[in-house]
């Protein structure tokens, strides 16, 4: 037994070094910086401990912006993206021809690189010299106005920016909900056709309570996802956020940690922890929500 | 009962219309990039009215994204990381597995609840101080820097594990009785058998490898080490002189197209191991 207990800690000793070296100690140690005042990651020295580091990133207007977009984003793209891939699973479902042709198509945003397919998303919505762009043409077809979505107005920004986070996010949901869908045993259907119950009927007294865990779940996740929005920021207007007025919370941690601006862990560290509280808190509010409405 | 079966196809077609028009949301901006890529620069900029189809392709945007910027560069630094951290998280996580599945020893549950609950941690919150440990120890734009804080998975020692766990007892208990040693039972009978999900995990790594773009940007500020997530973001604000869409487009088309290939092989591992418990990011 004493062999065994030595022999299993041996086995396990590369994650617990790379998990301890690059998960545990850093998440320890980031709290410590928040704390840590006038921090200076040259000379490796500070003046002091105190909630300076927070009062000052909830003073900068560059994270009210980040916190503003990141929120805006999270509540367009959230019900957005849960809503029509609810809506798309469903049509999926109730369909036999072609349906693995259908979910192989829409899987394809989650295998591609999302900084490489937001320049191609640029290139759909932006306004140049030579030409307006794809969706502009559209626009002008149906009598509208040409926009520059990219360096343009604020709302038409968020837009594309809202728009490529549900394609890109859409993938997982429909993955998610088609398996939920396709476990609901069919003996409920059967029952309720006997009793000639119509097809509405059917989809909101048998396959949404069904499937509302999986719903939240969904929920959850997204919200979660949807926080920690980055990437999608970046491919679509370039690296520089903060002046396209664009950053969301994670790029304000990144920026203040290095690039133009940065070097200021302790500001990033307080970020982030912002973060994570917020994150937390949305998710146990969802989860004290779903407990009184998702039905098991 | 004929205005019903009426209703029922209205419905049917409208289904259809709906799954139709959202493939064709997905599949478009694919369709952008690729007939893109293949316009010269010069017909790509004289259309003010983007056209659908090109009837004079050339593939010099593919030659110049390959002499005007280091894309293969890039491309050979990806790869060398890809393979080097997904090798690297699998000999971290199959031991590991295998010690929470098979090995009996005191802490075992207090140990694996808590790398569960390190799998709750979102990483912006452990960036930060990675970032300063690379840099004192003086890794930034090294492979070392790069790798070790990305080989880690606490997810897929956790797939590991549960299937692991499928395989049964009396397998390990005649291997005993055969005198086999715990760790060639792991390496001869237990990957073997679990293989599947050996493969999915090994292609959900490859995947979230490829496309990493924050640590690689944070640790990396020499061309040199760029990853192609960092190198398409160079080539978009520095690259190619003026605005060469056309020859953006194909770095983009050359980029997307190993994990596009990937997915139509293993489509069925990559959407299984997806379904049990993987998020995007």
């Amino acid at each position: 037994m004493k062999n065994n207990n030595l022999k299993a800690w041996l086995y396990l000793l590369p994650a617990i070094l790379f998990l301890g070296a690059f998960m545990v100690y850093p998440l320890i140690d980031v709290f410590i910086y928040s704390f840590e005042e006038g921090y200076n990651s040259a000379s490796q020295t500070f003046f002091g401990t105190g909630i300076y580091n927070y009062q000052y990133i909830l003073r900068d207007p560059y994270f009210l912006q980040a916190v503003k977009n990141t929120f805006i984003l999270v509540i367009i793209t959230v019900p957005v993206s849960t809503g029509l891939s609810l809506l798309i699973s469903v049509a999926l479902a109730s369909i036999e021809k072609l349906r693995r042709l259908f979910q192989t198509v829409y899987f394809l945003p989650y295998v591609t690189n999302t900084l490489a397919v937001g320049l191609v998303f640029m290139i759909l919505f932006k306004k140049t010299a030579y030409t307006d762009g794809m969706v502009n043409l559209l626009i002008n077809l149906f009598g509208g106005q040409s926009v520059d979505f990219i360096d343009g107005p604020y709302w038409a920004k968020m837009l594309v920016l809202c728009i490529y986070t549900v394609w890109i996010v859409m993938p997982f949901k429909i993955l998610i909900l088609t398996s939920a869908l396709a476990s609901v045993n069919q003996n409920y259907y059967d029952a309720a056709r006997v009793d000639g119950t119509t097809r509405w009927r059917m989809f909101t007294r048998i396959t949404l309570p069904m499937i509302s865990p999986t719903v939240f779940y969904l929920i959850i996740t997204g919200f979660i996802g949807a926080f920690k929005a980055y990437s999608d920021a970046v491919a679509l207007f370039g690296t520089d956020l903060n002046a396209a007025k664009m950053n969301t919370i994670v790029g304000y941690v990144y920026d203040m940690l290095y690039g133009t601006g940065g070097g200021f862990p302790s500001y990033a560290s307080a970020a982030a922890i912002v973060l994570f509280v917020i994150v937390l808190t949305i998710t146990c509010i969802n989860l004290l929500i779903s407990k009184k409405h998702v039905h098991y | 009962m004929k205005e019903n079966t009426f209703g029922k196809r209205l419905l049917k077609i409208a289904v259809y219309a709906m799954l139709v028009f959202w493939a064709l949301v997905v599949l478009f901006p694919f369709y952008w990039m690729l007939l893109t890529s293949i316009k010269s620069y010069g017909s790509y900029n004289a259309e003010f009215i983007p056209k659908f189809f090109t009837l004079s392709p050339t593939f010099e945007n593919y030659v110049s994204a390959f002499s005007a910027v280091p894309l293969a560069k890039y491309f050979l630094n990806t790869v060398i990381f890809t393979v080097a951290t997904t090798a690297l998280m699998l000999v971290i996580a199959i031991p590991s597995a295998y010690a929470f599945a098979r090995l009996e020893f005191k802490g075992k549950n207090l140990l694996f609840l808590s790398f569960l609950a390190l799998m709750m941690i979102p990483t912006e919150l452990v960036v930060i101080t990675n970032f300063t440990t690379v840099t004192n120890l003086e890794m930034r734009n090294t492979f070392g820097g790069l790798i070790l804080p990305s080989a880690a998975s606490v997810f897929y020692i956790y797939l590991l594990k549960e299937n692991f766990e499928q395989v049964p007892n009396e397998l390990y208990l005649a291997a005993k009785v055969d005198g086999t040693t715990d760790f060639k039972y792991l390496m001869k009978v237990l990957v073997p058998i679990c293989r599947p999900t050996v493969v999915t995990v090994t292609i959900l790594k490859v995947i979230e490898c490829w496309n990493s773009y924050v640590w690689p940007r944070l640790i990396t500020d020499d061309p040199a080490f760029y990853l192609v997530s960092n190198g398409i973001q160079e080539i978009r604000e520095n690259g190619f002189g003026r605005e060469n869409i056309p020859a953006m487009m194909a770095a983009v088309v050359v980029i997307s197209l190993p994990l596009i290939v990937l997915f139509l092989i293993f489509r069925n591992k990559i959407m299984a191991g997806v379904a049990r418990g993987g998020t995007k990011g």
